[in-house]
């Protein structure tokens, strides 16, 4: 199981991914947006998202948990 | 001269503004997000309005909430600064039609340089050279793979409404080209609101120089030197400095008269800047677009010219002459200027955070623009400019030495900046030889 944290405070402007959804490694989760800049949340490894804690427009801290995947 | 001006901006370029204004007898109106309350240039501005919540289509580009401001605290101008509102040439009219002074090119200059597509067609009718590329908005990807073939690979694939470096890539085939126009398509949407892509062919060793210009009452265009800003990440600079140690003096002197040219073409008025895309083999240059308002990096020219050019803004505005002699310019010494980014060094990635220490650097030939102190919060939703150091010296050697010792003093704790990368790029052979282009920060960080 790998959980998929953020990197830094950002607000999320997409979910590209859904719990469910199949992905492979480098897969693009989440879209974040800091300081006019996008950044990809991607898939450390391939598997099955079992959780998706984020949604559009919520805004993440360093380190808060947006997806799993088994 | 008008009495007050309100300062339609935050961080460092509000608080550069408010002290040449106060320099020059004018009183200073500040506007603030909820996120940017604590910020020195609220605080030194003689008023201060708040404008809306943090996010900057709540307040710093709400033209209504910022004109709502400027009738309350009675301001007589308008200063927009750069980036959020200043190329909007909509926001240019209402300022006027509301019977404040402009401080600013005319709405019609800005209108003319904001779609780069026109931008380029209207330089090229004036005889400044423009790079190979479209004529015309690029209208889907077969348009453009169509495009580039006739132009020829590789590519750089720009929103025309663009600017920052946002949505813009270069691609060398056309499977590339076919993901950089989707890319360039949707941020072109979504930052600009128009779907207008241009495609221009892209120079490998390319130097990125810029003319200041400065437009009088009477017609004419002075010219203040070059800048060079070859130093960038993501296509956006890091660092900048005048004189170019790339340009040859002949080829200055070419670039000069084009952007002369190019501010003729407009009627432009007040300070300028004409962005020019220098092909360090071929000697040549091509124009790349204009930017129609004060830049962020106009300290450099500041420094080697005693020239203060928010003071000229001002006075253009009102209708007056500028301040200096424009027959007897000097330029003295060299200046440099490092973006100080609320980034990580390594990756360049975003560093939000609160501000713990923050102790600026001081002596000889260095000058801070800072937006920040201790104690203050970096917000994601701005860019992460916190400060522009910038070192003068008598020559270029002395500049950087002086940067040098600055980079290593400054210091700043509670988040990441991208000070460790300055001092990299200082040390590094390419940059401390002058020889180097755009691809300088990715040689860097391979």
């Amino acid at each position: 199981m790998a959980e998929i944290r953020a990197e830094m405070v950002a607000n999320v402007w997409k979910v590209v991914a859904a719990e469910g959804d199949q992905v492979e490694d480098g897969a693009t989760l989440v879209i974040l947006e800091s300081m006019k800049m996008e950044i990809p949340v991607l898939a450390e490894a391939p598997g099955t998202i079992t959780k998706l804690a984020v949604a559009e427009g919520d805004v993440v801290q360093e380190g808060d948990l947006i997806a799993t995947i088994d | 001269m008008f009495e007050s001006v309100l300062v339609a901006n935050r961080g460092e370029i509000a608080r550069r503004v408010i002290a040449t204004a106060r320099r020059m007898g004018i009183a200073s109106v500040a506007v603030y997000s909820e996120a940017d309350a604590e910020l020195p240039y609220v605080a030194e501005a003689d008023q201060a309005v708040p404008i809306g919540p943090a996010p900057p289509a709540d307040s710093y580009l709400d033209i209504g909430a910022v004109l709502a401001a400027a009738r309350k605290t009675g301001a007589q101008a308008v200063h927009p600064g750069y980036g959020f509102l200043a190329e909007n040439p909509e926001f240019a009219a209402r300022v006027a039609a509301d019977g404040l002074t402009w401080v600013g090119p005319p709405p019609l200059a800005m209108a003319q340089m904001g779609d780069k597509i026109n931008a380029r067609n209207l330089m090229a009718q004036a005889g400044v050279p423009v790079a190979a590329g479209t004529a015309s908005p690029v209208t889907d990807a077969d348009d453009a793979a169509a495009q580039a073939r006739r132009i020829g690979y590789p590519v750089m694939v720009k929103a025309a409404a663009g600017g920052g470096g946002i949505g813009m890539s270069a691609a060398a085939g056309e499977p590339e080209l076919r993901a950089a126009f989707d890319t360039a398509r949707s941020r072109a949407e979504r930052f600009f609101g128009s779907p207008a892509i241009l495609l221009e062919r892209y120079i490998a060793r390319a130097r990125h120089v810029e003319i200041q210009i400065l437009g009088l009452n009477d017609g004419r265009i002075l010219t203040l030197g070059e800048r060079d800003c070859s130093v960038q990440r993501r296509h956006q600079k890091v660092a900048e400095e005048t004189p170019s140690p790339g340009v040859s003096a002949a080829l200055r002197d070419r670039m000069l008269q084009a952007a002369v040219r190019a501010g003729e073409a407009v009627g432009y008025r007040g300070a300028g800047t004409v962005e020019c895309l220098v092909d360090t083999e071929a000697e040549d240059f091509v124009f790349l677009e204009m930017n129609t308002r004060l830049q962020v990096e106009h300290p450099v020219t500041e420094m080697v010219t005693g020239i203060d050019l928010v003071e000229q803004q001002f006075l253009v505005a009102a209708g007056e002459m500028v301040s200096f002699d424009p027959a007897s310019v000097r330029y003295l010494g060299h200046a440099l200027e490092l973006r100080v980014y609320a980034e990580d060094p390594r990756r360049f990635l975003p560093s939000p955070g609160t501000i713990m220490e923050w102790a600026e650097p001081s002596g000889e030939g260095i000058r801070v623009d800072a937006g920040y102190q201790a104690g203050n919060k970096v917000t994601p939703f701005y860019d992460p400019l916190l400060a522009k150091l910038c070192a003068h010296g008598a020559t270029r050697a002395e500049a950087l030495s002086r940067a040098r010792d600055a980079v290593a003093s400054f210091r700043i704790t509670g988040l990441k900046t991208n000070l460790p990368f300055h001092a990299e790029l200082l040390d590094s052979g390419e940059f401390a030889s002058g020889s180097y282009d755009t691809s300088v920060v990715a040689r860097l960080r391979p």
